[in-house]
């Protein structure tokens, strides 16, 4: 009988889904979103810390050009936002915030660059789907997580955590959060940390 | 012990439809004055908004939360809504439209009164979302998305509107997620619903 109870247990939550998962999706990717519940919040080990130089990297943007992280030494301060995987529901949520906060990120000579594990075609169509965004956006897709894997972002199922990383003019790592995967970091968060660098 | 094993039968079967029925949400009965909109469980408090006119728009004490059926309106229309939401962001102006419709109607203007939360936005998310978008009407922070998960984590934007009866009641007439076609039809729609009569 205890079997029967267990088993009715499970029918009722793979009908009716946990309770507690909790994502604010808009409308704006119709049904194209793959929801997959909540995740480990956190799965990877970082490897840097405040103060190191930033590992410098060379990844290719949705746009066809190279971004190189050290080209921005001595003209911009810089924010890596590493994100889990396209056409996921908070992260779908997340970079159209950014989107339309341009004019902090250049009050705070702050140029943002996306991350994702992603490969590029994947991400073109999903940033496409948003409606295009300011800032670039950068694959990490091979070799596989290169970049996300010496930041120590990089989750055990290949993709990246959700991670701020803000990098000031001289490359040095001024900020680091990694969230929990299954929430957006705060934009306030994100400008006070800007405007340190920028006092 | 015959009897051991069907008091247990009987006590299983018993956890497990009270499982069943807690898990699919048919456990909790509809909030008093929420008939229609069986998802619309609006039960819930705000802060006092912050600013003194919003405070004044809404009918208000200082510094006292309050539920939605304490408005001082006839008709409250909720947007649930979104910074990080893009057709939030582009239905903003069309939002704002609504609001500059009902001011400007004379008849109207103290009988519909329009209010946005900002579901899983912090305070400074919704005051930059107010600014970005030059918004007039009250808006709210859902931090923790605790309303957003009351309401039945609608996805955004959605609106409520409520017909308020007194007595901090109130019913849902009209619950929908999309965007707007033209401000002047949305309105319309809304009012024939409500069956508020407007002086033209």
């Amino acid at each position: 009988m205890k079997t029967t109870g267990i088993v009715f247990l499970g029918i009722s939550i793979l009908f009716f889904g946990f309770p507690g998962t909790c994502f604010c999706k808009s409308m704006a990717f119709g049904n194209k979103i793959f929801d997959p519940g909540p995740l480990k919040p956190v799965d990877s080990v970082l490897k840097i810390k405040i103060g190191d130089t930033a590992p410098d990297f060379t990844l290719t943007s949705i746009t066809g050009s190279e971004v190189r992280l050290s080209s921005y030494i001595g003209r911009k301060n810089v924010m890596l936002s590493f994100i889990p995987a396209a056409w996921t529901p908070v992260c779908s949520d997340q970079w159209p915030g950014y989107n339309i906060a341009e004019e902090i990120f250049r009050r705070y000579d702050t140029i943002l660059i996306g991350i994702s594990t992603d490969p590029l075609p994947t991400l073109f169509a999903w940033t496409r789907d948003i409606g295009g965004l300011w800032f670039d956006v950068v694959s990490d897709f091979w070799p596989h997580g290169a970049v996300s894997e010496t930041y120590g972002v990089l989750r055990s199922n290949g993709t990246a955590e959700r991670a701020i990383i803000l990098i000031d003019k001289k490359g040095v790592i001024r900020f680091i959060h990694v969230g929990d995967i299954n929430l957006r970091p705060d934009l306030g968060m994100l400008v006070r940390e800007m405007e340190k660098l920028n006092p | 012990m015959r009897c051991l094993i069907h008091h247990n039968r009987i006590s299983w079967i018993r956890w497990s439809v009270f499982a069943f029925l807690l898990i699919s949400g048919h456990i909790f009965s509809p909030v008093p004055g929420f008939s229609e909109e069986p998802a619309g469980r609006l039960d819930f408090l705000l802060p006092a908004p912050d600013k003194a006119d919003h405070r004044q728009y809404l009918g208000l004490p200082p510094d006292q939360p309050f539920s939605l059926g304490q408005v001082k309106a006839r008709v409250v229309i909720v947007e649930i809504f979104s910074m990080y939401c893009p057709v939030c962001q582009r239905e903003a102006e069309k939002v704002n439209a609504v609001f500059r419709l009902i001011q400007s109607r004379p008849g109207l203007k103290d009988k519909v009164k329009l209010i946005g939360i900002g579901a899983g936005n912090s305070a400074y998310e919704v005051d930059f979302f107010r600014e970005k978008y030059s918004i007039e009407f009250p808006l709210f922070s859902d931090t923790d998305f605790s309303i957003h998960k009351k309401i039945g984590e609608v996805r955004t934007p959605h609106f409520f509107c409520l017909s308020l009866e007194g007595n901090n009641r109130f019913s849902v007439f009209y619950s929908g997620t999309g965007v707007i076609e033209t401000p002047e039809a949305f309105l319309d729609i809304l009012l024939k619903d409500s069956g508020i009569q407007v002086t033209p």
